[in-house]
């Protein structure tokens, strides 16, 4: 063996290249590097500049924090005390003051819930989906609607409003669009020719029409379908408008799901000798869960935000509480419109962005344990 | 997959077309069950149950209206206006909404860190609020807050913004020229008008949607791998090449699918018009005609039928590439 060619002697050092690394090199060749990145940067802090100051002074410095309408209407900051006084109105709608402990209880269990079941190393998660999906959905109605023989006087569901009824519109849409949106999702793919074209019909019929031609069909519609005397609940006729037209959103998030699992894993369970639906229920539902719990957030958050159109039916979510508000005439001024807009904006920012966080942490750490072979 | 759909099939034929059958007759008997009852109900209640009144005098008047419409014209052509005005308003808002959600997204890949994070402020605030909100802040709360006419905004190019709309110069054909909008007595007077609500419809519409767009060109573009914009280099291609021939057209397969899903929500979104009142379909005929016709089936029907239409043929497109996606991936 011969080599060609052996240093003999160590190269010459070079100079170290002009600033290239750091963290000072990156941020000045990004920002300032070529004309048109130095113009963007400029024109960007001129909008700046130009806005956040006087959104500030609007919203927090000039902004009035103690007083009534008259001190509101002096200034032409934002209106806080507005909002303030109401704010009950806005969480419990018109529900009767004495009993408004039973919407916290509901608010606290839920919340309870919620904790639970969204923790990372929650405990007995199984039970707190039994609890979930079924206990808690029968606990709540009787605990806002009343009921006499245990000491619950009827609260009619008209009174109830605010974020009460926003939350009652997203709960219900995703306890019944989860369960329905499977089974849908699992016609479509799996049942014999009625059954498919049945579910095929119903996703794209919902998934082609605008949610508010749902809620206006379940209100003008659904009273003609059913039997003389029984009137459905002013509430629960767009709440079945909601709840089927989540679910065929969520049976595509689950169609999406069932396509992404590798046909092996149906192999694997049938060389297990197990039939049809023991390999559904053991072994592909579990895996198109961890897989689509994403979208299925993000199906949520859609969900939440679209509760704000049951107001087309005169349904008062919290939205609708805040619009119409901020009509009232003792609080009239110029300042109060977009006081209660900021203010409803605020609300439905940090519940949707706090979801969609929560969403994006979640594909992280599936992905991580998870590993990218699972399309294999 | 034909292994497992023939789950039902494989044990007993005769029992799957026997569950089959069930299924159909029980379906069957539900909606012809549902549907007498609701014909009963209807004649009881005297409700119109068919188009009888698709030819009668409307009475009530429409602004915008494109086509040739007055308050004596039919329920049928106020359903032709509406129509026309919701297609309006969803081609406009497509538009805009593609080419600020392009850029967004373009944006938001940019070295620049301060345009990035620009980008990235703009999608979570606006992404995260519900577009009624959005509709009624810009409506109530900017649009109606403007001055009168009288102390209109004025911006370059002869164009007026104030409480009674956007107004602006318009194309005229005979002869071929430009009307300029001119103030005269109380309000504005030749140009082009753009009403309040078809301004804050729009625009919501726009804002919202192209943050949806924005992270659907982004996704697209980080979804091409890394070796294809090396691959590209390592042929000699210069950057603005490599986007061009090799990155851009392997994002748009990533991109389309889901961009045609957010046309498709924009044109249904549209119908929140029905809260500012600008005249589309569903505030025109699911709306006005219901009210007035009482017709609540026939009108339900049609305003569901158009709207049917227009997504099964996105909806259509989007499967037929789903199968080529799908069957790629098995």
């Amino acid at each position: 063996m011969t080599q060609a060619f052996v240093r003999a002697a160590p190269a010459p050092q070079l100079p170290p290249p002009k600033q290239a690394d750091g963290r000072v090199a990156a941020l000045s060749r990004n920002l300032l590097g070529s004309p048109k990145s130095l113009a963007l940067t400029f024109g960007a802090l001129v909008l700046v500049i130009w806005a956040v100051p006087d959104l500030l002074r609007y919203f927090i410095f000039g902004a009035v924090w103690h007083g009534d309408a008259v001190t509101c209407r002096a200034t032409d900051g934002a209106c806080w005390p507005f909002i303030a006084e109401k704010l009950p109105y806005f969480v419990y709608g018109s529900y009767p003051l004495d009993q408004r402990w039973r919407v916290d209880l509901v608010f606290a269990v839920g919340g309870l819930l919620i904790v639970w079941l969204l923790a990372p190393r929650a405990p007995a998660r199984r039970l707190g989906l039994w609890l979930a999906f079924l206990v808690y959905p029968v606990l709540a109605f009787v605990l806002l609607y009343g009921w006499p023989a245990l000491g619950l006087p009827r609260v009619a569901s008209d009174l109830w409003g605010g974020m009460l009824v926003t939350l009652i519109v997203s709960a219900v849409g995703i306890v019944v669009s989860l369960p329905l949106g499977i089974l849908l999702a699992f016609g479509r793919r799996f049942g014999p020719l009625a059954v498919r074209l049945t579910s095929v019909a119903f996703i794209e019929f919902m998934r082609g029409v605008p949610m508010i031609a749902v809620l206006f069909m379940a209100n003008t519609m659904l009273p003609l379908f059913l039997p003389e005397g029984v009137e459905p609940d002013r509430l629960v006729r767009p709440l079945v408008g909601v709840a089927l037209f989540a679910s065929a959103y969520m049976a595509e998030v689950v169609r999406g799901g069932l396509q992404a699992i590798a046909r092996g894993q149906n192999e694997a369970g049938q060389a297990l000798g197990l039939r049809f639906w023991a390999i559904q229920r053991l072994v592909i539902l579990p895996q198109v869960l961890r897989l689509t719990i994403p979208a299925i957030t993000n199906t949520f958050i859609g969900l939440f935000k679209d509760t704000t159109l049951v107001a087309t039916v005169g349904i008062f979510d919290f939205l609708r509480t805040v619009d119409s508000a901020r009509l009232d005439p003792n609080w009239s001024g110029p300042t109060i419109t977009p006081t209660a807009y900021a203010f409803a904006a605020l609300v439905y920012f940090v519940c949707c962005f706090s979801l969609s966080r929560y969403a994006q942490g979640l594909e992280r750490r599936l992905a991580a344990g998870y590993g990218r072979d699972r399309f294999q | 997959m034909a292994t497992l759909s023939g789950a039902f099939r494989r044990g007993n034929a005769a029992h799957s077309a026997l569950v089959q059958i069930a299924f159909v007759l029980g379906l069957g008997f539900l909606v012809y069950e549902a549907a007498t009852l609701a014909l009963a109900h209807m004649r009881e209640h005297h409700i119109p149950t068919d188009f009888g009144f698709w030819n009668e005098r409307a009475g009530f008047d429409i602004d915008p209206h494109l086509i040739a419409y007055s308050f004596t014209s039919t329920y049928g052509r106020a359903f032709f206006v509406g129509l026309i005005n919701t297609l309006v308003v969803s081609a406009v808002g497509v538009v805009f909404a593609s080419l600020l959600g392009f850029a967004i997204g373009a944006a938001r890949l940019s070295t620049n860190l301060v345009i990035a994070k620009f980008a990235g402020f703009y999608i979570e605030a606006f992404r995260n609020v519900p577009l009624l909100l959005q509709i009624l802040f810009w409506y109530n709360g900017v649009l109606k807050a403007l001055p009168a006419p009288r102390a209109s905004l004025a911006f370059p190019g002869h164009i007026f913004l104030n409480d009674r709309g956007l107004f602006m110069p318009a194309p005229t054909l005979s002869p071929l020229g430009l009307s300029l909008p001119v103030f005269h007595g109380f309000n504005f007077i030749g140009g082009m008008k753009l009403s309040p609500e078809f301004v804050a419809l729009t625009l919501s519409l726009v804002l919202y949607t192209a943050t949806f767009i924005a992270e659907i060109v982004r996704a697209g573009i980080a979804g091409v791998p890394k070796g294809q914009g090396e691959a590209a280099a390592a042929l000699g291609l210069n950057a603005v090449q490599a986007r061009k021939f090799v990155i851009v057209p392997q994002a748009l397969r990533l991109i389309v699918p889901p961009l045609t899903s957010q046309y498709l929500n924009l044109f249904k979104n549209s119908s929140l018009a029905v809260f500012i009142g600008y005249p589309d379909l569903v505030q025109v005929f699911a709306g006005t005609v219901l009210n007035q016709t009482g017709a609540a089936v026939p009108v339900i029907t049609v305003t569901m039928a158009v709207y049917l239409f227009v997504s099964l043929l996105g909806s259509l497109a989007m499967n037929l590439f789903n199968r080529r996606i799908a069957g790629a991936v098995h």
